[in-house]
């Protein structure tokens, strides 16, 4: 079997194996698995505002999905793309109704405020790691939680104590009426195309530019790195903070997108850990992690669909959409099996 | 003469490849049979399939003259066929007992009975002069003795046959003759040996007779009292090698590396390196001979920028580059082909095109304004796959894929095309066959005929001795002695090598 067609077919078992075993546990804990994945599809795609939800939801899982995997290329693990998502959202969310600007600087504005933000997250653990050797993923769990207790007292601070900062002014919001209308007023926003953008920039980073060629080198082989000559020390942080800028303008698409402002916390949103996954699924390749934060959003939207139209309840949804993810995810298993079948060549010594 | 195990006519494929075909080795009782072939002639998959990881396509296996199949390597072990690996398969912070007996922990009301096979292995470790300490922990033991619990691994369980792959790969030359003993002392108590090499000194001194396999093919076995090395080499590269290196004599010019004083330490602190003097002239290749660990290591990594100087002044080209980064370096006129080529030469999972621009990818022509011209990566690289004859599916295949005759041949390549003033070839032939080493050497050769100066590290005294203009010996971290190849034997350099200081001083190859 040619590796092309292997990559096209692995996927889309995966996903038919989810399907069916989600439809087992549907049907043994006594609900229709046929009406729960009509209603699951019904909540992707059954009407003009479930789909423009579902677009909205992609929008910040391709963001934390390419921040999670841009780490990953260069052999960190960001696990901290929480809180740089959410100093991320504050800060767009501040310049958004802070300022007052012709459009065409304010919403640039806002949008580079949440990457530079969300880079200066990422950046102290970058640098904790580079210079002091300290675990990456030790302080960005800790910064996640330094984001989470400062982003109450930070909102109270700009809006004299008010729970919620103002709405973003249209001049910074990626709304549009136009998508609203199309939508049934939905929350979709023009969100889709700075992702779209952000899968292409990674892209163009890593496989294009010559510090990507250090960066994926420095990922999979330190010594060689250092044996050619690369500054080991300055790639990781740079990683951890081209990283935390993707995390940052996850941000950006809730604080102009979605939401428009930024409201008080009691816990993580989960968006960043989310994009853990999504950038396993999608191999951490930036089209890879696209089309995985497409399969995620796609579910997290079409199954809150699910215990109104099929009367599936919340938790059988969970595990449904977990047994797809845990499927698509294992996608390696079926390329055995199918290598297996092929009796492909093995390495011979 | 019974043969205890007899593969006849043995084939394996995978896919389209044939790895073995028709291939008959007999083993006698109480013999040490050798397997020779070049890297990636089949011996490796032979053994396998002797030792149930692979099932044969066509052929049978007898063991003491009955026909068994072998599904999997429990079977092999009851027929008492043990192998030991290249690669020792041994937990690192478990003592050796606890090693020898994972897998099949003897228990006595419940917990392990480590007592009695402690008492066990150091019963083995006596009767067949292995010295091993039962209690000790394997990070704490050399190599050496890494191997001979894992040889002790074999025995405990019953072997009567042992399969050694390439069992002198990494050991030191002190180590490689204590082993040499160990197996003539295991013949002795009734086992027999196949022995996986492609080193020809060493089936000449310890094996009974040979079979050499090419491509594959099984091209028959001799006894090795009526072969000698050329014959085997030609048996199995299947053309006519040349050993003595031939070359011209060498015409040094100015002095290109000059190390003044020099010290150095390794991780712990220890201080390796110790007020060592060297210098290599343009047009000489200067070889460092030693034991591992008297420096060599940390010498290189001084000179490359890779660990940090204690004290002491190296100059490049007239040019202190003491404490430089690597890259400048390499700038000034540095190449190195680096002692572990796994871990510090290649990016393994980079296409060997990647690799081949691994000291190149920043300057112009590949980059331009920040943008990697892959294009043109692949140009470049592909030139140097052709004109170092490195053997790969194309220029996209993975580090990782090729064999290590032919990565090292992709490093040379990458290294020498660069033009360095200065070659540093540390271990540049580790692990390689007769092929792939004369290859290197005349490339080591050729660098010093253009004019280049050439820093050679290596623990074979037949490499050091052919390829060298100059014999440096380093012993606890200092130069004890320089001598020329054509003046010395190995004797002599042995012991250096050992640290004896020769009573006829004799410092003719100036002062280094």
């Amino acid at each position: 079997m040619s590796s092309r067609t292997q990559n096209f077919l692995v996927p889309i078992i995966s996903i038919i194996l989810g399907l069916i075993f989600g439809a087992i546990v549907m049907a043994v804990s006594g609900y229709s698995p046929v009406d729960g994945y009509i209603a699951l599809w019904n909540g992707i795609f059954g009407s003009s505002y479930n789909f423009g939800e579902t677009v909205r939801t992609i929008i910040p899982y391709v963001f934390a999905g390419l921040a999670v995997a841009f780490a990953f290329r260069t052999g960190l693990f960001n696990i901290g793309v929480e809180g740089q998502l959410i100093m991320g959202w504050f800060a767009a969310a501040y310049v958004g109704f802070a300022f007052e600007l012709p459009m065409i600087i304010h919403l640039p504005l806002a949008i580079l405020a949440a990457a530079l933000v969300g880079a200066l997250w990422a950046f102290i653990p970058g640098i904790l790691k580079a210079r002091l050797g300290v675990h990456e993923v030790i302080v960005t769990i800790m910064m996640n939680y330094i984001a989470l207790r400062s982003i109450n007292p930070l909102i109270a601070a700009v809006t004299d104590g008010a729970e919620r900062t103002p709405k973003v002014h249209e001049s910074a919001s990626l709304r549009s009426d136009f998508l609203q209308s199309i939508t049934d007023y939905s929350r979709m926003h023009w969100g889709f195309i700075i992702a779209i953008i952000g899968v292409i920039v990674m892209w163009f980073i890593l496989e294009k530019t010559t510090r990507g060629y250090e960066l994926k080198a420095v990922g999979f082989n330190k010594n060689a790195s250092e044996y050619a000559g690369m500054n080991v020390k300055k790639n990781i942080v740079l990683s951890m903070v081209i990283s935390g800028a993707f995390a940052g303008l996850a941000g950006a698409m809730e604080a102009l997108g979605t939401f428009n402002n930024i409201a008080a916390m009691s816990s993580l949103p989960g968006i960043g850990f989310d994009g853990i996954a999504v950038a396993l699924l999608g191999a951490n390749q930036p089209v890879g992690v696209f089309f995985a934060a497409i399969l995620f959003g796609s579910l997290k939207n079409g199954g809150i669909n699910m215990p109104n139209e099929a009367g599936v309840p919340n938790e059988i949804v969970s595990i449904v959409i977990a047994l797809i993810i845990l499927f698509a995810a294992s996608g390696y298993v079926i390329r055995l099996v199918l290598d297996r079948m092929g009796k492909s060549k093995k390495e011979v010594k | 003469m019974e043969y205890v195990i007899e593969m006849l006519g043995i084939r394996k494929q995978f896919g389209d490849f044939v790895a073995n075909n028709n291939i008959t080795l007999q083993l006698k009782k109480g013999e040490i049979h050798a397997l020779l072939g070049e890297n990636g002639a089949g011996k490796s998959t032979l053994m396998n399939v002797l030792f149930g990881l692979y099932q044969p396509e066509a052929g049978i296996i007898k063991v003491n003259g009955k026909e068994v199949k072998i599904t999997d390597p429990n079977v092999a072990n009851r027929l008492g066929i043990g192998m030991v690996h290249q690669h020792f398969m041994l937990v690192e912070n478990f003592t050796v007992t606890e090693n020898i007996i994972l897998g099949n922990e003897p228990t006595k009301g419940g917990t392990i009975n480590i007592k009695d096979a402690a008492k066990k292995v150091q019963e083995l470790s006596e009767r067949y002069g292995l010295n091993v300490d039962p209690y000790a922990k394997i990070e704490d033991i050399s190599v050496g003795m890494q191997q001979r619990v894992e040889i002790i691994k074999t025995l405990y369980r019953g072997a009567e046959i042992l399969i050694f792959d390439e069992p002198t790969a990494s050991l030191t030359p002190q180590e490689i003759t204590e082993l040499i003993q160990i197996m003539k002392l295991l013949i002795k108590e009734g086992k027999s040996i196949i022995l996986i090499t492609h080193k020809l000194q060493e089936i000449m001194d310890v094996s009974d007779r040979v079979t050499i396999i090419r491509k594959g093919e099984g091209i028959g076995t001799v006894d090795t009292s009526e072969t000698n090395p050329i014959q085997l080499a030609e048996m199995m590269v299947g053309r006519q090698v040349t050993f003595k290196t031939e070359k011209i004599d060498p015409n040094p010019t100015n002095v290109v590396l000059k190390v003044e004083n020099l010290f150095v330490t390794d991780n712990r602190g220890v201080e390796k390196v110790k007020g060592l003097n060297l210098e290599v002239r343009a047009g000489e290749i200067v070889g460092i001979a030693g034991i591992d660990g008297n420096g060599q290591a940390e010498l290189i990594e001084a000179i490359t920028g890779l660990r940090k100087v204690k004290s002491g002044k190296i100059t490049l080209n007239d040019k202190d580059i003491t404490g430089n980064k690597p890259r400048k370096i390499t700038e000034a006129g540095l190449g190195h082909i680096p002692q572990d080529r796994h871990k510090h030469g290649l990016v393994l999972d980079f296409p060997i095109s990647h690799n081949i621009a691994l000291q190149t990818y920043y300057k112009e022509p590949i980059s331009k304004g920040g943008i990697i011209d892959y294009k043109k990566v692949r140009t470049i690289a592909g030139t140097i796959i052709d004109e170092f004859d490195v053997r790969t599916a194309s220029d996209m295949t993975p580090a990782r894929a090729l064999s290590g005759g032919n990565q090292q041949k992709a490093i040379i390549g990458r290294e020498i095309t660069r033009n360095p003033d200065l070659l540093i070839a540390a271990l540049p032939t580790r692990g390689l066959d007769v092929g792939a080493i004369e290859y290197i050497h005349k490339r080591l050769i050729e660098q010093r005929d253009n004019g280049k100066a050439v820093l050679l590290i290596s623990f074979e005294l037949d490499e050091v001795m052919n390829v060298s203009d100059r014999i440096a010996v380093i012993y606890d971290g200092i130069i004890i002695d320089t001598v020329l190849p054509k003046e010395t034997n190995e004797q002599e350099l042995g012991l250096l090598m050992a640290g004896q200081e020769l009573s006829s001083k004799q410092s003719k190859g100036g002062d280094a």
